[in-house]
């Protein structure tokens, strides 16, 4: 698992404020761009001018009394040309915000939400968090233009309301061919206008990824922790296809989810069968699904048959499905049509036992929480 | 953190609250009954659920309670979106209407090399000018054709053997081609042939018009040449051959092939589909024995009930689920077509499956003498002098006057089953069709008396049997799935 954050020293503080950086290499820039880059420091350089750096040496070299110099560790070997980082010279904090050789970079929005699922891996924090989307704002404008990908999470983006298309905008002005996947409940779009404003951005690629745990109404409820959650988000699916947006169905596979999940599948291709995707998701065990993990645990290899037929529907009905987050040893052949390496890349982890599997190139792997806290007991290497 | 709550306080506390949505129910068997509602999803449930469902004393903790509700049949406080899905659904499933008439079928000639004994309609016959369609006529249904309201044309030529008028094959084709131009309408051609008279000519024309060729096999041979006599007796040889030169020169899947039922069919089932195996054929369409033309004159109709012909379609069901259970993917069709309409919101379009009727609406025949008929059946009950779907002239009336006829939208009218005695409460109306012209032809009414229907004994026990099987077992409910999907 990749460390994206951490408290580092600090060996000089010029700036007061906390704020977004690009990262460089080449330490001979043109000085008028010293002053927004942070350079990532080999031993024989010479960092004056810039406005960060960080070295691995321990003592400081000679540099500007306006640069920030934070010492990072091997942590963080993985920063590279054109990544963008949070640095809070205060604080000697440092986050990697987005890394230029990653598909997988998602933008935190707000830890604020209307649902409490039972496995949110991201709980929610009932504490005002806008600077998130006003750093997102700004995020984006230091993106590079081919960028092919970005994601934007919360918490839930829609509570934003305006602010939260204003920023979609911004991002097709900044980005206009970078694909965008939004994390969302969909319950605000049950507002048509909302919808329509979401359509408005009018972005050649961007989806929304929207939960169903199941095709009862009250038992979706219960996954989310919120009354009257499955109807408000039927009927923002409904609206969204009403506006021609694209939507992807995510259903987590847990204890909860799993007696229902091929007839919330069959509900799926009767009532929505105009969504672009369904993914079947696998438990990341973070978050709420620690304290919940009685609750919520079953063994993927336990429930493999009812995924394959699970699939099988959504394949029957010509629907696009994906199985994410699950182990190529955990699933039956009949599914590998549909089977994705979908975990980040920053949080994949593998086995001992995976060390000698012949299938480890085409395997998904772990979350690197499964691999610390609850993974399937059949974890078992191709020979 | 604060505290998670469980799944009871998410229910709703009351459970006779629940609202009752428009569904229909019926006996399955012995025990069990179907319930349908409105976009044709179906539950099955006991008769005591039933019953406890009905007088508003079914548990919000019943398993059946939460099927009921994710399938739409109750609504409560804690889900009321159904009216808006089912709505969606129902929309979804009449979409067809607003299309208007999709296929139209030019009777080119009624002559005919085979002297079938269930043929309907056919003539041995040398005289041209009598029995074949002339380019005038040809013109005028071409020009009726484009006035549909459909995107989608379809020009299917029939006869008779209508290779026995190629030459206005051709010029129904290219004119049709001309007068689209400044429609432009997505125009598709299928010629239903015999094969016996095919040859690289035509096939070529086939081939630079992108034609489908659609035959008939109705068994191995000797059931075949029997079913089909011709001069030479080898109509089976020269269909076989036929298949295997339309795919050498068009490909594969331009040929579909078709079975016709007949006595001497119902106790070779297994034979029927071995030999379209053998023909490298995907799928079979186990049809029941229409009752029309000849068929009704020489009795064979009512040479075998619905019974026979029901016992003949399980039989042959069950082979092809136990040959898919083998891995050999084969679809039998009519099962697909209701199928489609069971597990999804698709109407399959199938003319004799509709209500409303697809009669002209669905479908529209152009006869070789200029008369526009509301079906193919049509045609041949007016060749046994009843023509009381005959919509009027190529030559003489407008399309206003045809597809206004009251020998049009009366029968339409009438046999809708959503209003007709029986079947507007029948659970199986979604899945069912009007046709009103199979019920005037035996009992001179649109609609007939159900109890005595054959129509209505032999798809409801279709229905039956397809939904007893896909309850037993999964492997059938997933096949029967894909083929509702095909």
């Amino acid at each position: 698992m990749l460390k994206l954050h951490g408290n580092l020293p600090v060996l000089n503080s010029a700036s007061r404020d906390a704020y977004l950086v690009t990262i460089t290499t080449n330490a001979n820039l043109p000085s008028v761009l010293k002053k927004n880059r942070a350079l990532l420091m080999q031993p024989d350089q010479d960092p004056k001018g810039y406005k960060a750096v960080l070295t691995k040496e321990k003592e400081r070299k000679a540099v500007d009394a306006d640069s920030d110099v934070f010492q990072i560790s091997d942590d963080y070997s993985y920063l590279n040309e054109g990544d963008i980082v949070r640095l809070d010279p205060s604080s000697g904090s440092m986050q990697s915000l987005y890394r230029k050789n990653s598909p997988h970079n998602t933008i935190l929005l707000t830890e604020q939400c209307n649902h409490y699922c039972l496995m949110c891996s991201q709980p929610p924090k009932d504490v005002d968090d806008s600077w998130l989307l006003q750093e997102a704002f700004e995020l984006i404008s230091l993106m590079p233009t081919d960028t092919k990908g970005i994601g934007f999470s919360g918490g839930e983006p829609t509570l934003y309301g305006d602010r939260f298309i204003d920023l979609l905008h911004h991002t097709k002005r900044s980005l206009p061919t970078t694909a965008i996947d939004i994390l969302s409940n969909g319950r605000a779009f049950k507002d048509i206008e909302f919808a329509k404003k979401y359509a408005a951005v009018e972005h050649p690629d961007m989806l929304l990824g929207i939960p169903i745990y199941s095709d009862d109404a009250v038992r979706h409820d219960y996954v989310v922790q919120s009354r009257g959650a499955f109807d408000e988000t039927i009927k923002g699916i409904l609206n969204l296809k009403k506006v021609d947006q694209k939507v992807e169905i995510r259903i987590v596979i847990h204890k909860q989810t799993i007696d229902r999940l091929v007839k919330t599948c069959e509900f799926i291709a009767r009532n929505l069968l105009f969504v672009d995707h369904v993914a079947l998701m696998g438990l990341e065990i973070t978050g709420f699904t620690r304290p919940n993990l009685d609750l919520l645990w079953i063994d993927p290899y336990e429930y493999k048959d009812i995924l394959s037929e699970a699939v099988a529907v959504l394949n029957n009905y010509g629907m696009n499905a994906s199985v994410y987050n699950h182990q190529l040893c955990t699933i039956n052949p009949d599914v590998l049509g549909n089977y994705r390496r979908s975990i980040s890349d920053w949080k994949t982890e593998f086995l001992d036992e995976c060390l000698s599997c012949t299938k480890r190139a085409d395997c998904g792997g772990l979350f690197s929480s499964s691999k610390q806290f609850r993974h399937s007991r059949y974890i078992k290497a191709f020979k | 953190m604060s505290e998670f709550r469980t799944i009871e306080f998410y229910k709703t506390r009351e459970s006779s609250s629940y609202r009752l949505l428009p569904f229909r129910f019926t006996s399955l068997d012995k025990d069990q009954y179907v319930l349908t509602n409105m976009s044709g999803e179906y539950l099955v449930s006991t008769r005591d659920k039933l019953l406890d469902l009905l007088q508003h004393k079914l548990s919000n903790e019943d398993p059946t309670y939460v099927e009921l509700r994710s399938r739409h049949f109750l609504t409560d406080n804690n889900s009321s979106i159904a009216p808006e899905l089912l709505a969606i659904k129902l929309r979804t499933r009449y979409d067809r209407l607003a299309e208007f008439t999709g296929l139209h079928i030019f009777v080119v000639t009624l002559r005919c090399e085979h002297s079938c004994s269930y043929c309907q309609v056919s003539r041995q016959s040398e005289d041209k000018l009598r029995y074949d369609m002339s380019s005038e006529i040809a013109v005028g249904a071409i020009d009726l054709a484009l006035r549909s309201p459909s995107k989608n044309i379809k020009i299917e030529f029939q006869g008779g053997e209508p290779l026995l008028n190629f030459e206005l094959i051709k010029f129904v084709v290219l004119e049709a081609k001309k007068r689209n131009q400044r429609r432009g309408k997505n125009l598709a051609f299928v010629i239903a042939t015999n094969l016996a008279l095919i040859n690289e000519h035509i096939l070529t024309f086939c081939g630079q018009h992108s034609i489908l060729i659609s035959t008939s096999l109705d068994g191995p041979k000797d059931l075949h040449n029997a079913n089909r006599p011709r001069p030479g007796r080898d109509s089976y040889e020269k269909t076989i051959d036929g298949i295997k030169f339309v795919r050498q020169i068009l490909g594969k899947d331009r040929v579909s092939v078709l079975m016709t039922t007949t006595e001497a069919s119902l106790n070779r089932v297994r034979e029927i589909i071995d030999e379209y195996l053998i023909q490298n054929l995907n799928g079979i369409f186990l049809r029941p024995l229409s009752p029309y033309g000849f068929a009704i004159k020489t009795k064979s109709y009512r040479a075998y009930n619905a019974e026979r012909w029901l016992d003949f379609y399980k039989e042959g069901l069950e082979y092809i689920i136990d040959l898919n259970r083998q891995g050999i993917d084969f679809i039998e069709y009519y099962a697909a077509t209701i199928l489609k309409k069971m597990l999804t919101s698709e109407d399959p379009g199938y003319v004799d499956l509709m209500s409303p009727s697809g009669i002209g609406i669905g479908a529209v025949v152009y006869n070789y003498d200029g008369y526009v008929y509301a079906s193919d059946e049509s045609r041949m009950l007016a060749e046994m002098g009843e023509e009381k779907f005959r919509l009027g002239n190529v030559l003489e009336d407008s399309y206003e006057k045809i597809f206004t006829s009251p020998n049009l939208l009366d029968p339409l009218e009438e046999s809708f089953a959503y209003s007709v005695p029986m079947c507007s409460d029948c659970a199986f109306e979604p899945y069912c069709g009007a046709d009103p012209v199979f019920h005037y032809a035996l009992y001179r009414d649109y609609v007939g008396r159900k109890p005595e229907s054959e129509f209505c004994s032999r798809n409801m026990a279709t229905f039956r049997f397809l939904i007893k099987k896909m309850e037993a077992d999964k492997f059938i409910r997933q096949l029967f799935t894909k083929w509702a999907n095909n």
